[in-house]
């Protein structure tokens, strides 16, 4: 029944750079140490929230490009998107760059729709490389969506926290690590929800639609993916989406979860979870790439949610479409690297790191442990203590582990400061204008 | 109309899905802070009276309400008031700090609009219903006494 | 002893307010609105006096009493210069509190500025 929805890229664009960059909140929740960059203070050192929100997404870009070890004047097309009016950050930040520029607004699910687009740009073989990138800001989109920060109101219980942060990826025709595979382009599904503090239950039924239509086009079931993740349903809307498919005959498995509802760790007082286009993209853009090219993902449907409403349409009694587009990115690690493995296993899976063997014994707590953390949330086993004390140790261990990493990545930056970064987009743009203009 | 019976069922999903909260806890915490301001205002309202023993009642209270509209004022703008009003949720929105809080915060808020379009022109987004309201229902409250 | 029943009586009306957060899903502006309303009503009726007399700040520093206040202006300029002070009773007797609100916000906006929460 019905027309595919779903696009197989034939020729694979490859994730060559990835960069994330999220607010002090955020670093201290449950992705806290895969992030690049954790901002000590949420104005970036602007002087309004849109400002800063523009200069994430500035440097996500930029973080993205020197990741992938490219220069600025190789990348042909920029896509962003992000959650303001008329995307002001991310046509505000493209501003700087010497580069095409295409605006996309999908709300929350921007981010897969930026790497669907882009990766048809380059399956089609008119472009080479391309940068797609989202942000967002609890601040800016809190005023814009809701109410003034210092008014003394309470959060409903199905709230969710708009994620500050951005997060950028390079697309290339060529080159090494993940490759994606596979788009699918949802609908936009209305099922009449009209409570705007309840976007988990107004976009479920869009995740669904795309879920079905992308394990219909493709054959695939839940069991063929290492993590099927949606972007900011959170705790409410991931567990609707579980019944809805499971109504449609589909069951979700452990190897499903939610961005939104990883992001932050219980005590942090985000209620339903995360949302907004910075989760599922600061997600994918550490936590999931990182794990792709160490091989620990073999597959991953990546599928962000948005609900594509506006303060005017909800005041006017609109209900609440949503939408979901579905990604599959697939690691290149497994078949070309076999060696670098020694044994693999989907759980409680033993990795050997053949330069990192002192870190042996941590990275095979550190494998999956969000993952892991976030299924005894689910269950509601009060192991809370216990999994904590691991995932700090682990986030000190991976700390070290990112610096070394990033080592190369940051020439040499010890002190990882606003100002540094700022320096940084400095140089880069002086390199970029010189190229310009030489 | 499949697609309405359909929502209608869904909603009905959602709403037997939302998490049960206890209301109890939460209508303690706004007893208690709505209780402790009425008795600050109390407190301000008899020192007033005390000080100045020759005021008309109307103007002691005109002048505690003053000074209840300043604390709330600055509580909002040092960011306290809004950490009070997570707790408490009623408590601080219904008595006039409440009030007070409402035309703060969003004057704060886009005060990088500048002075005119930000502070000038938000400042009543949230509370100018409240006046609107007011002044409407007081209108008709003069005429009809007119006609009494 | 009064400051008891300022408590109680002030606690209680704070309370109504929460059951209608918690039970109607309303937002503050909605809040503020009813209850300025009940208010103006309360002293239509002539309810609010005999109240106010013992619950003193109880009812008078929600903001009940401030449509009371309003209510009370309208009624008094109404009886004293006829139509006109139905227009202009209200806002007069409530004026002080209209002013205080807009100059402290005024200033406070121009020295503080909003913070993101945790």
């Amino acid at each position: 029944m019905g027309k595919s929805q779903t696009i197989v890229f034939k020729n694979k664009p490859v994730i060559i750079g990835s960069y994330s960059i999220v607010g002090p909140k955020e670093g201290k929740g449950n992705f806290g140490p895969y992030f690049d960059y954790v901002m000590k203070d949420d104005c970036f050192g602007e002087k309004s929230y849109e400002k800063a929100e523009k200069k994430m997404l500035e440097s996500a870009i930029v973080g993205a490009i020197e990741n992938a070890k490219i220069k600025p004047k190789d990348v042909q097309l920029i896509l962003a998107g992000d959650l303001l009016n008329q995307i002001i950050s991310s046509s505000y930040a493209a501003r700087n760059f010497d580069v095409s520029f295409l605006g996309l607004f999908g709300a929350c699910s921007t981010m897969a729709e930026s790497l669907a687009v882009g990766s048809s740009f380059i399956d089609s073989k008119h472009f080479q490389k391309v940068v797609c990138a989202t942000g967002s800001h609890f601040s800016s989109a809190e005023r814009q969506f809701r109410f003034p920060l210092e008014l003394g109101n309470q959060r409903p219980p199905t709230s969710q926290w708009t994620v500050t942060g951005a997060g950028a990826t390079v697309l290339s025709s060529t080159g090494k690590g993940p490759k994606i595979s596979m788009a699918t382009i949802g609908k936009v599904v209305d099922y009449g929800i009209s409570d705007v503090n309840d976007m988990g239950a107004a976009m479920a039924p869009s995740a669904m639609d795309t879920m079905l239509a992308h394990f219909r086009d493709t054959g695939t079931v839940p069991d063929d993916y290492d993590l099927i993740v949606t972007g900011d349903l959170g705790k409410l809307g991931s567990e609707i989406l579980i019944d809805l498919m499971e109504h449609n005959g589909i069951k979700l498995g452990l190897n499903y979860n939610d961005c939104g509802q990883m992001y932050f760790t219980r005590n942090q007082n985000t209620l339903s979870g995360g949302s907004g286009c910075g989760c599922s993209a600061t997600v994918l853009n550490s936590f999931i790439i990182e794990k792709l090219r160490r091989g620990e993902l073999k597959k991953v449907l990546f599928m962000p949610t948005g609900a594509l409403m506006s303060t005017t349409a909800a005041q006017q009694g609109e209900t609440i479409p949503g939408v979901c587009h579905a990604i599959v990115i697939e690691s290149d690690v497994g078949k070309e690297n076999k060696k670098y493995f020694k044994s693999t296993g989907i759980n409680g899976e033993k990795l050997n790191f053949e330069n990192e063997s002192k870190d042996k014994e941590n990275i095979e707590n550190d494998i999956l442990n969000i993952d892991k953390n976030n299924n005894s949330e689910n269950n509601k086993n009060d192991k809370k203590g216990q999994t904590k004390i691991k995932s700090q140790e682990n986030k000190s261990i991976l700390k070290n582990k990112n610096i070394n990493k990033n080592k190369s990545v940051k020439n040499g930056l010890d002190q990882d400061s606003d100002e540094d970064i700022e320096k940084e987009n400095k140089y880069k743009k002086s390199k970029l204008s010189s190229k310009k203009e030489g | 109309m499949d697609d309405k019976k359909r929502n209608e069922a869904y909603n009905k999903y959602v709403k037997a899905k939302l998490p049960k909260t206890r209301p109890w806890p939460s209508l303690f915490n706004s007893f208690l802070v709505g209780g402790i301001i009425c008795c600050l205002g109390q407190g301000i309202n008899d020192l007033i009276l005390l000080w100045f023993p020759n005021m008309a009642e109307q103007t002691a209270w005109a002048y505690t309400l003053i000074v209840l509209i300043f604390i709330a004022s600055f509580l909002t703008g040092i960011g306290v008031y809004d950490k009070i009003g997570k707790f408490a949720g009623g408590g601080s929105i219904v008595p006039i700090t409440g009030f007070s809080n409402s035309i703060t915060s969003p004057a704060i808020e886009f005060k990088h609009e500048g002075i005119i379009y930000g502070i000038c022109v938000k400042m009543f987004t949230i509370a100018g219903p409240v006046i609107v309201v007011g002044i409407v229902s007081s209108i008709l409250v003069g005429i009809v006494y007119l006609f009494i | 002893m009064y400051y008891l029943w300022v408590f109680l009586i002030g606690g209680f009306i704070c309370m109504l307010g929460q059951v209608l957060i918690i039970y109607t899903n309303i937002t503050s502006a909605r809040i503020l609105v009813t209850f300025v309303l009940i208010g103006v009503l309360l002293e239509a009726f002539g309810i609010f006096d005999p109240i106010s007399s013992f619950a003193r700040a109880g009812i008078n520093v929600p903001i009940i009493g401030f449509g009371a206040s309003l209510a009370k202006g309208a009624i008094g300029a109404v009886r004293a210069k006829g139509l006109l002070g139905a227009f202009t009773g209200g806002l007069e007797a409530t004026a002080g509190g209209i002013a205080a609100a807009v100059i402290f916000a005024f200033i406070f906006a121009l020295i503080f500025k909003s913070k993101t929460k945790n």
